[in-house]
């Protein structure tokens, strides 16, 4: 039953998240035509399931936890159909692992795509998109300290991919 | 020397790189196959559910 006094649709605002939803899927599947199916899938998946969404929260976390699903659920079916194994969040990363250790100075974006998945989307959650860390939290559906101790991780690692910490050091003599 | 503590410069220069590529995808126009995508579920629903018009 819908309510006999709402005069405007929530679900209006969905258009109104869609440029940080494909910058969050962008940064999820580091690939553009991908990251725009996945917002597709999301939007259609929010829609149907809009009666989910509690009236008065964020709606653009409450989108992101669904893209994020979206997209761990698509990875999981492709490891599964690939070679029949199940998939630990900690092993995604898009990078090639064998360049890993001895690059030292590299783009940003390149140090970016490197970082396992879990720890990039807890940086871009709160460092890029504004979600304070208890939605990014929700989102994730982990512990506030999970989300920081991951935030953490990717900043030790990419001053270390970039050679942050030597430049700096310089600087500072 | 009385300075306020700041993040380390290094901190600072993740947090800038990283809104500058976010931010470069959020200022992208949203492509219209996502506004004709809301526009025909909203019609799917109308056709399967019609509301008289207020």
């Amino acid at each position: 039953m819908k309510p006999a006094l709402a005069t405007s649709d929530p679900r209006d605002e969905i258009i109104t998240c869609l440029p940080q939803m494909r910058a969050f899927a962008l940064s999820l599947t580091r690939n553009p035509s991908a990251a725009d199916d996945l917002v597709q899938d999301t939007i259609v998946k929010a829609w149907k399931n809009f009666d989910r969404f509690e009236d008065g929260t964020n709606l653009q976390a409450w989108l992101f936890t669904i893209l994020r699903n979206t997209f761990y659920s698509d990875l999981r079916k492709t490891k599964r159909e690939r070679d029949g194994t199940e998939l630990q969040l900690s092993e995604v990363s898009f990078g090639d692992p064998s360049q890993q250790d001895h690059i030292a100075v590299m783009d940003f974006e390149k140090a970016l795509g490197m970082l396992p998945t879990e720890q990039r989307e807890a940086l871009v959650l709160v460092g890029a998109s504004g979600l304070t860390y208890e939605d990014a939290a929700r989102t994730c559906g982990v512990a506030i300290g999970t989300i920081k101790s991951r935030i953490n991780r990717a900043r030790a690692r990419l001053s270390e991919l970039l050679g942050y910490d030597e430049v700096h050091r310089q600087q500072e003599r | 020397m009385t300075r306020r503590p700041k993040k380390p410069q290094a901190e600072r220069d993740i947090d800038e790189n990283l809104r500058r590529v976010y931010q470069r995808v959020v200022e992208e126009e949203v492509p219209d196959r996502f506004t004709h995508l809301l526009e025909q579920l909203r019609q799917q629903e109308q056709d399967q559910d019609p509301e008289p018009e207020a």
